[in-house]
């Protein structure tokens, strides 16, 4: 019972990670039908930039906040001047760029900080909380805020005026602009946003995974799988599937003897074609229907 | 009336597809070829093996051509083809001492399969969630190989060591140069494989699914086969050139192949020219020369101009060096006829 406890909580905290990052998908999914596959070497790079000021000596959460506002920015431009020119071009040209996008991230961190795996520091304290012996406290706090920043999420979207507004203009471009809405501005947010909740994820499993400019390959993966499973047209279902597909992965590694941390990653490669083949809009995604 | 119908039809059809060459291209085909065989003569052994592997990334990049430039399909996963051509090649070699060109189609079958099989699922996936999959599949690729099952075959983390074969019939040639004289006779049989696969009916189909899918199937095209067919036949170029790869390099291991490589060839492809066969030798150029000269800013400069060159050719030449080219032709003649 212990052991399956240690294995739940340390899915869970992974979920949490892999539920920002699924939702920071989904958030530019919706806006542009775009999959964003720079999404997590965008994120890679915030936690990086996250390292200099931390070494630099910034609080942690200054740190934090800092990074995420950075990152916010740096999404803003990259969709003002490197993703709108083939905006609405094709399909093969929008992947392409962010395939460029992925390797000049990539190699910028490799250049800029060097390919030497370095270690990252945790908030949290050491010593697992009220000592009890089945969850890091790193793990509990990785929980905490991802729930913090996903409630917060959810209130912009909810309750403000400009969370309104680019809802309007994800699901309908062409009537948010007639009623005086920037349509173009609120898809540069919707980048913005995505970039600093990829910067919270990444800054949060950084001390699990160690970083390095590779760090983020494989959590993107499990992030589109949890997409996927909840439904990439649904926000809160993808970040439900971004759990549940960190437990899974936790489980499945941990019981099932023959999958052990090699074949995690097939587990991944194998859900995203199932749920695409069997069930392409996830559990809770809206079923598009397209007109012929 | 009807004989005279068919005629026409036939007529337009050969014009559409382009079946015959002309003077020019002829030409074209004569100095390539020419350059092609004349190279390993002027320079070291170590240069003509990277010629060797510019033949080899040309081979994959044309196999991915096939399928995103004729086919439409996008795939971000070939580096898994690539792998498996590849420990195709070092398996049969290191364990059943079976002779290196035996490998070749060997491998070609195997990727062939697998492709296939990949192709099926793939057919109910578009665009995106295609290039979805096989971002899956390139980044699950080297933990997989890694897989302590399969170490017995595949040698774990290690990889497999193989050894570069000798020039037959007692050719007083080095190794080096007898490989990229295979490599080249190799490539000529696939570039006019590929070149006669698209230039007739088949070629037709496959363009019409990529242009438009339903006015494809409406006109009788099987769309299911050809396209998970396509994939098999892209997978078979991919794989050939992964066991040709692994021969030349003598080497195969996990992290050779990597998501990386997938970029590799994505950029061989859209800067030789997407939906040419010609751009492809372009492509193998760049994907092995560019770190070259990059290199020697940074490690990790190769794949910031990779990058970088991604995006400029999406901006500024959609279709590559290979549409670059044909557009100056085009527009240098048209000059001259106004004259």
């Amino acid at each position: 019972m212990e052991f399956f406890l240690q294995q739940l909580f340390s899915g869970l905290a992974f979920g949490g990670v892999y539920a920002c990052m699924a939702l920071a998908v989904v958030m530019i999914y919706q806006a542009t039908d775009h999959l964003n596959f720079a999404q997590g070497e965008m994120a890679m790079f915030s936690t990086y930039i996250a390292y200099t000021l931390i070494s630099h000596g910034v609080p942690y959460w200054w740190t934090f906040l800092l990074a995420m506002a950075i990152s916010f920015v740096g999404g803003v431009m990259i969709e003002r001047i490197i993703v709108r020119p083939v905006e609405g071009t094709s399909v093969l040209n929008e992947v392409i760029v962010f395939i460029g996008l992925l390797t000049i991230f990539n190699s910028l961190a490799g250049w800029i900080w060097e390919y030497t795996i370095k270690p990252f520091p945790s908030p949290f304290p050491k010593d697992p909380l009220f000592g009890n012996t089945f969850v890091g406290t790193h793990d509990l706090g990785v929980i905490g805020v991802t729930l913090v920043v996903l409630f917060g999420v959810f209130l912009f979207f909810r309750y403000t005026p400009i969370g309104l507004a680019m809802r309007a203009a994800a699901q309908d471009p062409a009537s948010a602009r007639l009623v005086g809405i920037r349509v173009g501005w609120m898809l540069a947010l919707g980048w913005g946003l995505a970039a600093a909740i990829g910067a919270v994820a990444g800054i949060l499993v950084a001390p699990i995974v160690f970083l390095e400019p590779n760090m983020m390959g494989s959590i993107l993966l499990y992030g589109f799988a949890g997409a996927l499973l909840g439904g990439i047209t649904n926000p809160a279902g993808a970040v439900f599937g971004g759990f549940a597909v960190g437990v899974l992965e936790t489980l499945i590694g941990a019981y099932v003897s023959f999958i052990g941390s090699e074949l995690k990653l097939t587990v991944a490669l194998v859900l995203i074609i199932a749920v695409l083949v069997f069930r392409p809009s996830g559990l809770f995604g809206r079923v598009v229907v397209k007109r012929v | 009336m009807d004989a005279q119908l068919g005629a026409k039809v036939r007529e337009i059809a050969a014009l559409a597809s382009g079946a015959k060459l002309s003077r020019l291209q002829w030409i074209g085909i004569a100095v390539a070829i020419a350059v092609g065989l004349i190279v390993p003569l002027l320079v070291s052994d170590y240069r003509t093996f990277q010629f060797t592997l510019v033949l080899v990334y040309a081979m994959a990049v044309l196999g991915l051509n096939i399928l995103t430039g004729f086919n439409g399909q996008f795939s971000l996963g070939h580096s898994a083809f690539f792998a498996i051509g590849a420990y195709t090649a070092a398996i049969m070699m290191d364990h059943w001492e079976i002779a290196y060109y035996w490998t070749l189609p060997a491998a070609g079958v195997v990727c062939l399969i697998a492709g296939f099989l990949f192709g099926l699922p793939a057919l109910r996936l578009e665009g995106l969630y295609l290039a979805l999959a096989t971002f899956a599949l390139s980044i699950a690729t080297p933990p997989l190989l890694k897989y302590d099952h399969l170490s017995e075959w595949t040698g774990g983390v290690q990889g497999v060591v193989i050894t570069k074969p000798d020039a037959p019939f007692g050719l007083q040639i080095s190794q080096d140069n007898w490989l990229y004289y295979f490599t080249f006779v190799v490539l000529l049989v696939l570039y006019f494989c590929a070149w006669n696969l698209l230039r007739g009916r088949t070629g037709r189909a496959l363009k019409a699914i990529r242009d438009n899918p339903i006015a494809a199937q409406a006109m009788g095209i099987n769309t299911a086969l050809y396209k998970s067919l396509t994939f098999g036949v892209s997978a078979l170029y991919t794989g050939v050139a992964g066991a040709l790869g692994a021969i030349a390099i003598q080497f195969v291991a996990p992290d050779s192949f990597t998501f990386f490589l997938s970029v590799a060839i994505l950029v061989g492809m859209v800067i030789g020219g997407i939906g040419s066969i010609p751009g492809s030798i372009f492509g193998g150029i760049v994907i092995v020369f560019v770190p070259n000269v990059a290199e020697q800013i940074s490690k990790a400069a190769p794949w910031a101009v990779y990058g970088t060159l991604l995006i400029l050719c999406m901006y500024f030449m959609p279709l590559g060096i290979w549409g670059f080219i044909r557009m100056g032709y085009a527009r240098l003649t048209r000059r001259r006829k106004a004259d």
